[in-house]
């Protein structure tokens, strides 16, 4: 199972196998740095294979395996998401819900007046609803004239989610299934108690800042802001006067996201990539100018949040991840917008490589593959049709 | 203590404050000579002027002598006004001695006015008393010049004082119907003005139910230097309630309630008869609230046996300084024309302050003094200043130039090309700093 991000700042490979007790164990991962990508999106294709194909190679060397097929994990500010509910009456004779009626309910779920050339890439299940008798997780078996279910809806613009199938095809790569980047984020760093007492991620990446509310266990809500890093060292840039990659630069060695009186007026010399002085730029500038751009990001989610209604279920609290996550008490800032306890979210409950895991710029590339094992565990308990049939020609046939 | 020279009955039990209203200038003295027939009982009055011709019926005169002009006043010359008063700054603050607030009323634009104001209330301050200015601005058909002297001795007064309350006349004039004759236009702005200061007389002086403490006025408007500008709304009969919320919302000084919006304290003095009920006050004070949520407002009011099936509001909104609410728009450059003999020796007076036309005209400012002109007079004076010019502009004359807005062409950087990220109106592509106007020095 392999999960590949193609973010924004970096492209990002990992490699994860399933033992035999079902638990995911990583074993391969491998990054490089991104060139071709604007807010998520990818804006010069080429540049973008170039940069995969070292990440995956990078991948392929650790974990000593051969890239065959990737989950891909998508952001932009294009992707939407929303809840929504789909009926479907039961119509068999003895009214027992089967697993067809399941597929329709949520098939009906999913068939909504999308925006023209939108496409769903995930509708979530939050829960069923059998004869009006909510909060009902799994219908099969069950009596029942009319079954409903809440779904969580994640669409985007279907060409440019192509865009980036299609520079992995052209890798000869496969792709499995497209990926929410925020979905993925929370599955790596959250845990079934947290998602259950209700959490909210934030991935703050380098082109989309993504989140994602989870509370009683299912998705609530989700959102893209096509704002990030990538900002942060812009407005830098623009405000001190200094070359994008100094600014860049600026941003990982003396960011923090908090105002503080100390630095005010301090002021510090920096010189170009040659060592030639560039200028002097003001301590408490930089910080003012990240500060305001951060604390902006987080009062547009908690608006958004807020508007859903869901931050009073956020109880367990708000899980940051994304390279944004890095800087310095950006936590503090956070809470003090969100009212809520914030902490860093760490990708814990994974064997495999620790060490250089535990990173949260990482997050999402690991639920990328925490995804691709709950689908294969899934398909495992489900067999398909075509594996019903296979299995069943093959105890006809005598070997 | 020394009483008004109207013994009008007092309205209800009076505090003991000793209140000097000083008026200022031929115009200042014209209205506190209007004020004191108007029921500030109890208030000393005091007239200063530099122009010894003025009569007055006050007890106290204050003369601010000069050598120069003959002791005929300062030539429409603010700073003749000013230095005068500076070298009278004894005297001033001698007679503002042992007296807890002081009301300057004065109009602006003319020489004393202008100039001797703000020294006046800069002795006040010292002298430890709450200064409040009362002040009109003149008419814009006075002219540029008259308006800029006003405009930069409001500015002056707003330093020296605690709180400024300006009544543009203009804007009084929207009250008015068109077609009024030009002497009532004046009384009905020195009208309003007075009924600005009766509201915040009353708030001083009223024993009220709700009661604003002569303190808590004093620490709501010392040291902020602000300006302010005040609706009194009065209305009788049966409707009066209706009527006055509907006078509220049209009222000109208030700008439609924008200038509760904008305001930092706003000051409500409720006066009624016995007959003034919970839902009365309620409804005025939800409308205020409603429309001041920024602000703090303080509420007073009072009964007045006299006041049966009456109703007065008395609203003054501080604005903090550099706030633009009750200043009048921009004074367009204007070139004064003058064409007829008999309204050329008026306005040369105001705008060639040479020694040989200062006259008793010259010191005056948008006062009721002036002359109740026909409907055909007052046309022809108001068509030569708003309608077409008559000579030709000169060559050096400014005309209306086009300003060029100083607009910020911010470049997006690495996002210049890509799509721009819209939420709600603001491009976020920009940076934060720059969208919320932090400056960053």
């Amino acid at each position: 199972m392999v999960g590949l991000e193609i973010g924004t700042s970096k492209c990002c490979v990992v490699v994860g196998e399933m033992n035999d007790e079902g638990a995911l164990n990583i074993i391969g991962v491998g990054q490089s740095k991104s060139r071709g990508v604007r807010k998520g999106e990818i804006v010069d294709a080429r540049a973008v294979e170039e940069d995969v194909r070292h990440a995956v190679t990078e991948a392929e060397h650790s974990a000593d395996v051969e890239v065959r097929s990737v989950y891909l994990g998508v952001s932009g500010g294009h992707i939407r998401g929303f809840n929504n509910r789909g009926v479907h009456p039961v119509v068999s004779a003895d009214r027992e819900i089967s697993d067809f009626d399941v597929q329709d309910v949520v098939k009906n779920a999913k068939a909504i007046n999308l925006p023209q050339d939108n496409t769903v890439v995930h509708a979530i299940r939050q829960h069923f609803l059998v004869d009006g008798q909510d909060g009902v997780k799994d219908p099969v078996g069950m009596l029942g004239a009319r079954l409903e279910v809440d779904v969580h809806v994640i669409h985007g613009h279907l060409n440019r989610l192509q865009n980036a199938i299609r520079v992995v095809k052209g890798m000869q790569l496969e792709v499995e299934e497209v990926v929410f980047n925020g979905l993925a984020s929370s599955l790596a760093v959250l845990t079934p108690a947290e998602k259950e007492l209700g959490a909210l991620v934030i991935d703050m990446g380098g082109g989309t800042t993504n989140y994602v509310v989870y509370s009683g266990g299912v998705i609530k809500h989700s959102g893209v802001i096509a704002v990030g890093g990538d900002h942060v060292t812009n407005d830098l840039a623009f405000g001190l006067k200094v070359p994008q990659s100094r600014a860049d630069q600026l941003k990982i060695e003396n960011g923090h996201a908090l105002l503080d009186e100390s630095v005010a007026g301090q002021k510090m010399k920096i010189t170009s990539d040659l060592g030639l002085p560039l200028n002097t730029i003001n301590v408490g500038h930089l910080r003012r100018i990240m500060s305001l751009r951060l604390e902006e990001t987080f009062q547009l989610i908690t608006q958004d949040v807020e508007q859903a209604g869901l931050l009073d279920y956020i109880r367990a609290g708000v899980f940051l991840c994304g390279g944004g996550s890095r800087v310095p008490e950006v936590t503090r800032l956070a809470g003090q917008i969100l009212q809520l306890p914030v902490c860093i979210g760490r990708t814990t409950n994974i064997s495999g490589l620790s060490s250089s895991m535990d990173k949260p710029e990482l997050a999402t590339a690991i639920g990328l593959v925490r995804f691709a094992s709950f689908k294969t565990r899934q398909r495992d308990a489900r067999p398909s049709f075509f594996q019903n049939a296979k299995s069943i020609f093959g105890k006809l046939i005598p070997r | 203590m020394e009483t008004g020279s109207n013994p009008q009955a007092p309205l209800t039990a009076e505090k003991q404050l000793r209140v000097k209203i000083f008026g200022v200038g031929t115009a200042g003295i014209a209205i506190a000579g209007q004020m004191a027939a108007d029921g500030f009982a109890s208030a000393r009055f005091a007239a200063v002027n530099t122009d010894a011709s003025a009569v007055t019926t006050f007890a106290e005169q204050i003369h601010l002598e000069t050598k120069m002009l003959r002791g005929l006043g300062t030539g429409g010359d603010p700073e003749r006004g000013r230095k005068l008063a500076e070298d009278h700054f004894e005297k001033l603050t001698a007679s503002c001695a042992e007296v807890d607030a002081v009301f300057i009323v004065a109009g602006l634009g003319g020489g004393a006015g202008s100039g001797v104001s703000p020294v006046l209330a800069r002795a006040a301050r010292e002298s430890g008393a709450l200064v409040l200015a009362f002040v009109s601005l003149p008419f814009e058909c006075e002219g540029a010049r008259r308006q800029h002297q006003a405009q930069q001795a409001l500015d002056h007064l707003k330093l020296a004082c605690d709180g400024v309350i300006c009544l543009p006349n203009q804007k009084a004039f929207k009250l008015l119907d068109e077609d009024v004759s030009f002497g009532d236009s004046f009384r009905a702005s020195v009208k309003l003005l007075i009924e600005g200061a009766l509201g915040v007389w009353r708030l001083m002086m009223h024993r009220g139910i709700v009661e604003i403490h002569f303190e808590e006025l004093c620490a709501l408007l010392r040291e902020r230097h602000g300006e302010s500008c005040f609706a009194t709304m009065e209305t009788a009969g049966e409707q009066r309630m209706e009527a006055l919320l509907e006078k509220f919302t049209a009222h000109p000084l208030l700008d439609g309630a924008k200038a509760l919006e904008e305001s930092a304290t706003v000051l409500v003095s409720i006066l009624g008869g016995p007959d003034l009920s919970m839902k009365d006050v309620n409804r005025v004070m939800q409308r205020v609230n409603g429309h001041a949520t920024n602000a703090r407002v303080i509420m007073g009011a009072a009964v007045d046996e006299s006041f049966v099936g009456r109703l007065v509001v008395t609203i003054i909104a501080t604005s903090p300084r550099k706030q633009q609410v009750a200043q009048p728009s921009p004074v367009p450059v204007k070139t004064v024309e003058v064409e007829t003999p008999e309204v050329a020796a008026e306005f040369c007076a105001e705008l060639l302050p040479t020694e040989t036309m200062t006259s008793e005209r010259a010191a005056k400012s948008s006062a009721p003094i002036a002359p109740a002109l026909n409907l055909e007079q007052r046309e022809e004076i108001i068509s030569k200043h708003t309608g077409k010019p008559i000579r030709s502009r000169k060559a050096g004359e400014p005309r209306m130039r086009q300003i060029t807005l100083p607009l910020d062409i911010v470049n997006k950087g690495r996002f210049d090309k890509s799509e721009p990220t819209i939420h709600k109106g603001e491009d976020l592509d920009l940076p934060t700093y720059i969208r919320r106007g932090v400056a960053l020095n």
